[in-house]
């Protein structure tokens, strides 16, 4: 991988944001290049909350993400804003749970991950975000103890240490899933 | 080196700050800065400094007037409406040459605007904001870690110079996150004889005035002023290059533009087209040098903005109106992307042949 | 012996104020009080915009000039920059204090923040050559009023005590006057607890002096004295309007 270029996108509340701060974080601990680019202001109430991230060996030039490599769709006005951006060869994450359409394009591949029934099946709250990043690591073959735990230490803070435990379950969920 | 935190650009501002020996903020709620006021009035108290949300812009900026009267490092932050209800302190500050680190997050304008990211401020910053022959230090950060340094940078300075140093900043380097390490050099904080801090009865009394109803001093104030200006356009002009050397066409850009503009200058070369990218640092003093030279063998410039291209005038100046200077921009909050400015640098290109 | 000498804080130079305008007394009191409570060394003064933005040149200890209507605000920034160590107080007008800055003067006074405030109520912009001040008393004739204040078109004017009275934060607010020896001395006596309100640590202390303008009202020095009894003092009584310290006690 020299660049990879993520947008997440999804309703306020679901953790957007977060998921990309984990992998924000991750990409730092692996001493690549990051940059993490939340959308801001009245956007982000209510309406659809998206974030960028790059994750590089070079130094980031622009941090907003027109085009994405991976795009994470976590609910329908995502899917139908975002699905024609993503580069060919790209990848998209749908929570399937949400979304019930298919994506349109045969030129990505495309994972569909019930993302928040396994959370709510699985007692994590609202993790569905986690457990669709916990299957991005995997798709990348990137998915170690190691890796999830340094991530995860930055990300959840020392007060919230009780956490840790959901969302590396959360991510393993995610990363063991393999359609029904 | 320390470690490497990811901070918002906003944050690492407040940060860089504190580890700067600022101990007093002032400031006002307006989006899209907030996250400086707030990482400030958590930090604080926390360390024995001040943090006031005052009651309005204009109040803010006389609290820094206040605290820097007495000599101690102070900053406020904003974002461009509030910029202009500040300029007043801006310019008494300027007639008492007072040091101070103002922030200016822009977001859209002229008006109330929008909050989305914008560089619409150029002239308002550069060319000094507020009413007097005065200028400002205008830093223009393209990277979090910028934010961090220059804002460092920014206060010693003022406190060299006797200068306000603003951040010209813009929503997304506030908003974005990215790897920052704090771990600074810093300069030992030079003596302030003049400071109003109490006479203590050992020495004729300090006044911090910018009155002088004789046209004749006041005249002499001005072309003091402007001989301090002229060292630091000398010593502080700061900007990067970017494969600017056998550039056809040089981009001009500054903070987030800029990165945007090196994505291009990128892509650019992949497809043989030798562009290069001059980005200005320090907005005012405006870094003419590396225009004036890439004037000799480049045939166009291109200015890419968020804005309705207040820079041009610069690039102009700079190179002696001797290139065609083209505007490649969004205005009102949207940012250009890559392809964009890549569609540009083709339409250039084009007509250059 | 010397039984009247020029108090330290004054600096010895001649005053640019009208014949018969009080400025001159109130500077003479508050130089008095800075001497008397022995603050020089550590007091910051802030001029306003208004007649008296010259007084940086006059007393002795460390001087600000402010903006128009700013002077709380910046000396906010002076008392919180080291406020164990810094004596801050303003000097202001009414267009200055009660117009241009009032935002100011009442988010100080609501923070009670601690600092010491003089406010020289003529009702009228001396400086600007007598305007209508929004002190000015219904029907007054100003430049800008030349068929007298009409309360009707332009409003009322603030009472700057009463209204600050409604705010808790503030510790100490009280309305003199100095168009006579008995009136000068209670004008001290109220500048001193301003002072020494600050020094004890109680917060936001204002004394509001009604003074006279007898070049902008038009009236003789003399005329102009009397004028504050017969005119200003019935739409603006004397008095402590609050002293949060004392009721207290008293309770």
């Amino acid at each position: 991988m020299s660049t990879r270029e993520f947008l997440f996108s999804g309703f306020g509340g679901q953790g957007i944001l977060f998921a990309g701060k984990f992998l924000s974080y991750k990409g730092l601990i692996e001493e690549k290049q990051v940059s993490w680019l939340p959308s801001y202001g009245p956007e982000m109430r209510g309406g659809t909350a998206s974030c960028s991230v790059i994750v590089s060996d070079n130094p980031v030039g622009s941090p907003i993400v027109s085009n994405p490599d991976v795009l994470v769709a976590m609910n329908l006005p995502s899917l139908d804003r975002y699905e024609q951006s993503v580069k060919p060869g790209g990848v998209i994450f749908v929570d399937s749970t949400l979304i019930e359409r298919k994506v349109n394009r045969d030129d990505v591949t495309v994972y569909y991950i019930p993302a928040t029934r396994l959370a709510s099946d699985n007692k994590l709250g609202n993790l569905a975000n986690m457990i669709i990043v916990g299957k991005i690591m995997s798709v990348f073959d990137e998915f170690t103890d190691e890796s999830v735990d340094a991530a995860l230490a930055k990300v959840i803070s020392a007060k919230h240490a009780d956490m840790l435990d959901v969302n590396k379950n959360a991510l393993k969920l995610g990363a063991e899933y393999t359609k029904e | 080196m320390s470690e490497k935190v990811l901070m918002k650009g906003n944050e690492a501002i407040a940060e860089a700050a504190i580890v700067a020996g600022c101990r007093h903020y002032f400031g006002y709620p307006i989006t899209p800065q907030t996250e400086i006021a707030a990482y400030m009035a958590k930090k604080m108290p926390k360390i024995g400094g001040t943090f006031l949300q005052a009651e309005s812009e204009i109040a803010a900026i006389n609290m820094v007037y206040g605290v820097s009267s007495t000599g101690k490092r102070v900053m406020t932050s904003s974002s461009s409406p509030g910029i202009s209800l500040k300029g007043e302190g801006l310019s008494y500050m300027a007639g008492c040459d007072l040091p101070a680190l103002v922030v200016n997050v822009q977001r859209g304008g002229p008006g109330l605007g929008g909050i989305q990211p914008s560089q619409s401020d150029y002239f308002q910053s550069t060319r000094g904001g507020g009413h007097g022959d005065y200028h400002m230090i205008v830093l223009a950060p393209a990277s979090v870690q910028e934010m961090a340094e220059l804002t460092v940078k920014g206060f010693e300075l003022a406190d060299e110079y006797g200068i306000t140093s603003m951040i010209l900043a813009d929503g997304t380097i506030g908003q974005m996150m990215e790897p920052v390490s704090l771990d600074f050099d810093l300069k030992p904080m030079p003596e302030k004889p003049w400071a109003t801090t109490g006479t203590k009865m050992a020495r004729e009394h300090n006044i911090t005035n910018s009155l002088s109803l004789v046209p004749e001093e006041l005249e002499k104030f001005n072309f003091a002023r402007y001989e301090k200006y002229k060292k630091i356009e000398e010593n502080e002009c700061r900007y990067e290059e970017y494969m600017t050397e056998d550039a056809d066409i040089i981009l001009c850009a500054f903070g987030i533009a800029a990165r945007v503009s090196k994505n291009a200058v990128n892509e650019a070369r992949s497809k043989g087209i030798k562009v290069g990218l001059i980005r200005p640092i320090t907005l005012w003093p405006f870094p003419k040098a590396p225009f004036a030279k890439a004037a000799t063998h480049a045939k166009a410039f291109i200015s890419v903005e968020l804005s309705m291209g207040q820079m041009i005038e610069d690039i102009k100046l700079s190179t002696e109106c001797k290139v065609p200077v083209y505007l490649c921009n969004r205005a009102g909050g949207m940012i250009p992307d890559p392809k964009m400015v890549m569609d540009m640098i083709e339409k250039v290109k084009a007509g250059e042949n | 012996m010397v039984v009247f000498d020029r108090p330290h804080a004054l600096i010895d130079v001649p005053l640019h104020y009208c014949p018969g305008c009080t400025h001159g007394i109130v500077h003479r009191l508050v130089a008095e009080v800075i001497d008397e409570l022995g603050i020089e060394g550590k007091t910051i003064g802030i001029a306003p915009v208004g007649c008296s933005v010259m007084a940086y040149d006059y007393f002795n200890c460390d001087m600000i000039e402010a903006a128009h209507g700013r002077a709380p605000a910046v000396a906010t920034g002076v008392k919180r920059s080291d406020p164990e160590n810094h004596i801050v107080f303003t000097y202001q007008g009414d267009g200055d204090l009660a117009s241009i800055g009032m935002a100011e003067t009442v988010h100080a006074a609501a923070r009670n923040e601690n600092i010491t405030v003089i406010f020289i109520n003529n009702a009228i912009y001396g400086m600007t050559g007598g305007q209508m001040a929004p002190t000015s008393l219904p029907g007054q004739v100003t430049q800008t009023s030349p068929y007298g204040r009409d309360v009707n078109h332009c409003g009322y004017p603030i009472k700057v005590c009463e209204m600050l009275s409604q705010i808790d934060g503030a510790e100490y607010l009280e309305r003199v006057t100095v168009n006579n020896v008995k009136n000068v001395r209670n004008a001290k006596k109220a500048i001193k607890k301003a002072f020494q309100n600050q020094i004890d640590g109680k917060g936001f202390s204002l004394v509001e002096v009604i003074s006279s303008c007898p070049t902008n009202w038009g009236m003789s020095p003399k005329k102009a004295l009397e004028w504050i009894d017969e005119k200003m003092i019935p739409y603006y009584p004397l008095g402590v309007y609050k002293d949060r310290s004392a009721n207290k006690e008293e309770a």
